[in-house]
Parts: C-alpha cells; sequence; structure tokens
C-alpha cells in the first residue's frame, strides 16, 4: 500500500453518490467505521455534502455532516486505489454500516419515499456503487 | 445545535476525580442527576446504557475527546454535560490517546436528528486546536460556560 503512489504516478480521481440509509444517520459509530474504511486507502477521500468538503478519514470531520437518514453524499477518491477505495465505501453504506439498527423501510423504497427530484439519478449511482462492491467482493 | 441547547451548565464539571471509563460516565450522570436534568432512579439505567454503547466501540474519538451516549426513554430532550480531567483518562480512544475533555449525550430514542446535529456541534468546535486547548484548561464551570458560549456565538456569525 505504501508503494503504490511511486507504481501509479497518475492519480485518478473517482466519485460516488452515497445515501445514508439507516434511520440513526451518520452518527459516530458509522462515522467511526466509515474513517477506519477510508485510511485503509492511500487515495484522498473526501465526503461532499450539501455545504461542505470534509476529509473522509476524519471521524470529526464526517461527524460534522450531521447526515441523516436519506441524506445524499458524494464521495470522491483521488489516488492509486481510488476506485477500490470507493467500492469498499460505497459497499459500507449499502450494507447500512453493517449496523444492527432496525429499519422496516428497505433501500430502494426509502429512496422513492425521498421527495428530491435527483432521487432517481442518485438511486443510479448507488446501485453503481454496489455492483462494483459485489465484484470487489466476489474478487 | 448550539452548545446552550443541550449543555447544562449546572451539570458541567471542569475536574473530575474519576480515573476509569466507567467512572467518568458514572460521575458525569451523576452531575446531570444533580442538576435534575435526569432522574435519580433512571441513573443506574443510563450508566449501563451508555457503557453497552461503549462496547460497540469507543467514543473516543481523538484528540483527547470523547463524547460517551445514549438514547433513553427517560428524557424527553437532549441534555449534555461536560467534564474535565486534567490528567486524562484511558478510554480505549480510536487514537490511543487518553480523553481529556468529555461529552456526554443522553437523547429521546425518537430523535436521531438532534442527536446527529449536537455530535456535528461538537465535532465542529473540536476541530479547532485553539478550542480545545483553552477549554481544557478551564478554571471553573463558568469559565466552561463561557467558552462554550463563545463557541456558539462564533458558529452563529460564520
Amino acid at each position: 500500500m505504501t508503494t503504490g503512489r511511486t507504481k501509479n504516478p497518475i492519480d485518478e480521481t473517482h466519485s460516488c453518490e452515497v445515501i445514508v440509509t439507516n434511520e440513526q444517520g451518520l452518527h459516530a459509530r458509522p462515522a467511526d467505521l466509515v474513517a477506519r474504511e477510508a485510511q485503509r486507502w492511500e487515495s484522498r477521500i473526501e465526503f461532499i455534502g450539501k455545504s461542505q468538503r470534509v476529509d473522509g478519514k476524519s471521524i470529526l470531520d464526517l461527524l460534522t455532516l450531521a447526515a441523516e437518514e436519506g441524506t445524499h453524499l458524494v464521495v470522491e477518491a483521488t489516488g492509486p486505489d481510488a476506485r477500490e477505495a470507493l467500492d469498499a465505501i460505497g459497499n459500507l453504506f449499502n450494507k447500512k454500516f453493517a449496523s444492527n439498527e432496525s429499519s422496516t423501510i428497505t433501500n430502494t423504497e426509502k429512496t422513492q419515499q425521498e421527495r428530491h427530484v435527483s432521487g432517481s439519478s442518485a438511486r443510479i449511482n448507488t446501485a453503481t456503487c454496489e455492483s462494483v462492491a459485489e465484484r470487489n467482493t466476489n474478487s | 445545535m448550539k452548545f446552550s441547547d443541550f449543555v447544562s451548565v449546572e451539570a458541567i464539571r471542569p475536574s473530575i476525580v474519576a480515573d476509569s471509563k466507567e467512572g467518568v460516565i458514572r460521575e458525569m450522570t451523576q452531575s446531570l442527576v444533580d442538576a435534575e436534568k435526569i432522574a435519580t432512579s433512571e441513573m443506574d439505567s443510563i450508566v449501563k446504557a451508555i457503557m453497552k454503547r461503549e462496547d460497540l466501540g469507543s467514543t473516543g474519538i481523538g484528540r483527547g475527546v470523547a463524547v460517551p451516549h445514549t438514547k433513553h426513554p427517560s428524557v424527553s430532550r437532549l441534555v449534555g454535560t461536560v467534564a474535565i480531567s486534567e490528567r486524562g483518562v484511558d478510554f480505549e480512544s480510536l487514537d490511543g490517546e487518553p480523553v481529556q475533555l468529555f461529552f456526554l449525550l443522553v437523547s429521546p430514542p425518537d430523535r436521531p436528528g438532534d442527536h446527529l446535529r449536537a455530535l456535528e456541534n461538537i465535532s465542529r468546535q473540536l476541530r479547532d486546536d485553539a478550542f480545545c486547548k483553552t477549554l481544557k484548561e478551564a478554571g471553573g464551570p463558568q469559565e466552561v460556560w463561557r467558552l462554550l458560549e463563545d463557541a456558539d456565538a462564533q458558529s452563529i456569525a460564520s
């Protein structure tokens, strides 16, 4: 991992959109899980919320997003392992941070309830993250 | 959500004596009982719930800060308090550092948004090293309260 940067002189930037789908939102525990996951990758990882861009490797930064259930966030990764990093992070969101919080509403149903017009495109983006994440798991 | 929206000035403890995770949580919960923010009869249940949350992963989020918290049906609004340990306490923090600044939160189960906004405010302010430093050095409850109020005023202005 530490030698990745020299092997890949051209850093690529990839992004995808994720949706917070657990009832409690991106609170301390999920933020911890996301930051830990982000720290595993060499790429710079940033989360873009409504009005701010924060460091995905910092739990404090992630908490300042105050991302409630239903919040759409763009994740941007720049570096030699950008794509893999996004896969892993997208996967965390898709499985609701592997939380045991109860939720009676499925991801898709919840997205459909979103009043945002952008809901449909976000759903596609999330699906992209999901499919890539699945490939990653299978490999 | 501002500090003054959830921190009880009467419950601020600028020099706690506890030297263990449970000790800190117990002392802070007791301070909320003393400030009449939570019922005496609920104290043990709340301490237990906060410890249970800690078992899932430490709320020591780094930089010498911890935010022990729980949802609890006995409160109708978010209540919280601040404590400072001069020596620092091993809180099994994510970065392994001892914790000096504690923000304890007890929130109603049906208000996850309030909890998130309180965490947001705490995190935002604590990214400021100068704020952390002055808070750790604060001499008394009133000084802590003044620093929190100053931080509130600045976050409104910005």
